[in-house]
């Protein structure tokens, strides 16, 4: 923080300490919102919609406009508001804060299924079930399903799922003359192959991301977090976490992996370009293709998911997000019957024709979903592939419930694997060292 | 009756300056956990901070950072205010305004200019990469970041030290030069003996914001951070510690903590040379 005189610099240094302190006011604030007050029914729901009412809702999720639209005009007495409380990390800053304060949350909220656990252990998520939703199980995939519910309750309905696909550049696999891979085997022989025809490509690109790294090891078997209540285990020592590190330590060995940052101006002209050849990721990644890739249209394809064992079918989640009411909502009942609407039946529906990607298993399953031709990939169907991934992904995942701090501190763990000679299992093994520290200071039983 | 005078500066100097302080120090004694929720614990978080190697090594590096870079921001920015002051400098009103200009682009928008200027693959960098046939080192590596860093800093501040210097040296008498030539001296003899003695206080000042501005080190490292977020760690500096503290781990106690002791330390030293370099003057 460099500033230009003493004045500014100290005036600035006080706003900043400032608003510090304002942050840290509300955290210390009292969070103690009654927790046995669960006993609203599903008939509360209906006699709340009836009397109608204000939904705050914070979402950064395009599609929810036109469902809020949508839920007016069908509850005429109720008054929707739609806030961008920020995307991520800034709307759960925000929304903590809010909570912590005891006032300013929101009726409903947007969150991310890897940040779920932390809001779900601090007690400030309402269980849902009692309000209907622990019957709508059999609506949605599994994977998002099984990151909404513990122990018997039902933290947040699932709005959008990410199950993975691979995303290859059919221009570059053709002029060189490389097979799509089907393993992960064979993805690292057509990295080699890619890199050596031309070692201005590579297979793909990497510099160290949680999120990506933790859902390969989903899908090769690994569960390296298990979580029951306060009692929390990290384990990166799992087969299926072995099988992750030891292939993609090859690509890291190699130099098979463009030390390119996803989302970064880089990234984007690789993808256009071809540098970048494949991506790994999730269902929803299409959208941001059309929007950022505009120049490659055509070019590039979607495939299955390479597989650990040849012939296997297994999947994984990568991103999504659910609709969450936290305890300190005004009207519950309310914001449940808004949840509903908007990840279940119409709105779900009207959701995915926006571009969303669906949770339920009714539109998953639609011929219309299925039988989309995307223009970008050549006209390929490519939701036949990501439904099949959907219904693929290993079960019984589970994020920590303190994620949000554990990938913020993957590169200064794993990340080390991408620039020094550390390996990614050493790499992973500080990780888990950092989460368990973390994880106990925070007053959890860790590893026993 | 005095107080109805100081009354209203008093206020908001409280309520702006100490407050603040006061309330960082009260939110130091204190433990927010997710299991448990808050309470006090004395003196415990300044004994973890002491014991913190993410937070001495984040110092450490701002440390050599504050060594290295300091010495060579002010020599280059005192050699162009000599220069400039020398009145044998053609097109002297572009040169100063060229040297200063940078100093008027926010920290931000340099980072991220030079982040791209860093690109080996789409930036600069890998321009010349390709157009000379060469592989020139990565200037975002761990090992290079903090002197590419260092770069961006320097160019940033050579300007406004520069026009430090530059005012100061423009209020010495002439005469003192006319006499000096009389007496022989050359014009390295004026620099030394006449100019540099001079504009000492500026000298210090300049350092003493440099020092601090080392400490504080954040927008830059904050900004390429996207670039190459395994070169940059989360405690890379000690402020962009307590930033991920307070924001990704919701520890504020302990980032207010790190925040005090990171206060103290810095004031200390800023006070050490302030005493140093006032005192012959």
């Amino acid at each position: 923080m460099r500033m230009r005189t003493p004045v500014t610099r100290r005036l600035l240094g006080a706003v900043a300490v400032v608003s510090a302190l304002a942050l840290g006011a509300t955290a210390c604030g009292s969070g103690g919102t009654d927790d046995g007050s669960a006993s609203a029914g599903p008939k509360d729901v209906a006699a709340a919609l009836e009397k109608g009412g204000k939904v705050t809702v914070w979402a950064w999720e395009p599609t929810l406009k036109k469902v809020a639209e949508d839920f007016e005009k069908k509850y005429p007495k109720v008054d929707v508001e739609l806030v961008n409380a920020g995307t991520g990390d800034k709307q759960y800053t925000a929304l903590q804060n809010a909570i912590a304060a005891g006032s300013g949350a929101p009726d409903v909220a947007q969150i991310e299924y890897y940040a779920l656990g932390q809001f779900a252990i601090g007690k400030s998520v309402e269980n849902l079930a009692p309000y209907g939703a622990d019957k709508l199980a059999s609506g949605f995939t599994p994977g998002p399903w099984n990151a909404v519910h513990r122990d018997g309750a039902v933290d947040a309905l699932p709005m959008d799922s990410g199950p993975m696909a691979l995303f290859y550049n059919k221009k570059v696999f053709d002029q060189h003359g490389i097979a799509v891979p089907t393993t992960w085997d064979e993805y690292v022989e057509a990295a080699r192959a890619l890199h050596k025809a031309d070692p201005k490509l590579f297979i793909t690109n990497d510099t160290g991301d949680a999120g990506f790294a933790t859902s390969l090891i989903w899908q090769a078997g690994g569960r390296p977090y298990k979580s029951k209540g306060t009692d929390v285990t990290v384990d990166f020592g799992d087969q299926g976490t072995r099988t992750y590190a030891g292939t993609w330590q090859k690509l890291l060995d190699e130099k098979l992996v463009a030390p390119i940052s996803s989302w970064s101006d880089s990234w984007y002209k690789g993808l256009a370009d071809g540098t970048v050849a494949t991506l790994a990721i999730g269902a929803w990644m299409p959208a941001s293709f059309v929007s950022g890739v505009a120049a490659a249209s055509g070019d590039w394809r979607v495939a299955p998911l390479p597989q650990w064992t040849k012939g296997g079918t297994a999947s994984a989640e990568n991103g999504g997000s659910s609709l969450a009411v936290p305890k300190a909502a005004k009207n519950k009942e309310l914001a449940y019957a808004f949840t509903e609407f908007a990840t279940t039946g119409a709105g779900a529906s009207t959701r995915v024709a926006a571009g969303a990607f669906p949770a339920t298993r009714a539109d998953l399953e639609s011929p219309a979903f299925l039988d989309a031709d995307f223009p970008y990939f050549g006209g390929q169907q490519a939701n036949r592939i990501f439904a099949d991934s959907a219904r693929n992904v290993g079960a019984d995942w589970s994020y920590l419930p303190f994620q949000v701090y554990a990938n913020s501190v993957f590169n200064d763990t794993v990340g080390k694997a991408y620039v020094s000679s550390t390996t990614l299992t050493a790499g992973l093994n500080a990780w888990q060292e950092t989460s368990v520290k973390y994880g106990k200071d925070q007053g959890f039983t860790v590893n026993k | 009756m005095g107080w109805g005078f100081a009354g209203p500066f008093v206020a908001v100097f409280g309520l702006v300056l100490l407050a603040p302080i006061g309330y960082a120090l009260y939110l130091s004694l204190f433990k927010d956990r997710l299991i448990g929720g808050t309470s006090f614990v004395g003196l415990e978080n300044y004994g973890e901070a002491l014991a913190d190697t993410r937070f001495w090594e984040g110092l450490a590096r701002v440390g050599l950072f504050l060594l290295v870079q300091v010495p060579v921001m002010l020599g280059v920015a005192l050699l162009v205010a000599l220069a400039i002051d020398s009145g044998r400098l053609y097109g002297r009103t572009f040169f100063r305004v060229a040297v200063f200009l940078p100093y008027a682009v926010p920290a931000v928008v340099a980072s991220l200019i030079w982040g791209f200027m860093y690109g080996t693959r789409f930036g600069l960098v890998g321009n010349i990469n390709d157009a000379l046939g060469v592989t020139l080192p990565d200037p975002l590596s761990p090992s290079l970041v903090l002197a590419s860093i260092g770069n961006i800093v320097t160019w940033e501040f050579v300007g406004y030290n520069m026009l430090i210097f530059y005012s100061a040296l423009k209020v010495v008498p002439r005469s003192l030069y006319e006499a000096a030539a009389i007496d022989g001296a050359g014009e390295w003899r004026v620099i030394a003996s006449v100019k540099l003695p001079a504009i000492r206080s500026s000298l210090v000042i300049a350092t003493i914001f440099s020092i601090i501005g080392s400490f504080q080190l954040f927008n830059e490292p904050s900004i390429l951070q996207k670039l190459a977020p395994n070169a940059i760690t989360s405690d890379f500096t000690p402020n962009l510690y307590t930033y991920s503290l307070s924001f990704a781990g919701q520890q504020h106690n302990y980032a207010a903590t790190v925040a005090i002791v990171m206060g103290v330390i810095t004031a200390v030293i800023a006070y050490t040379v302030q005493l140093r370099g006032m005192r012959k003057g």
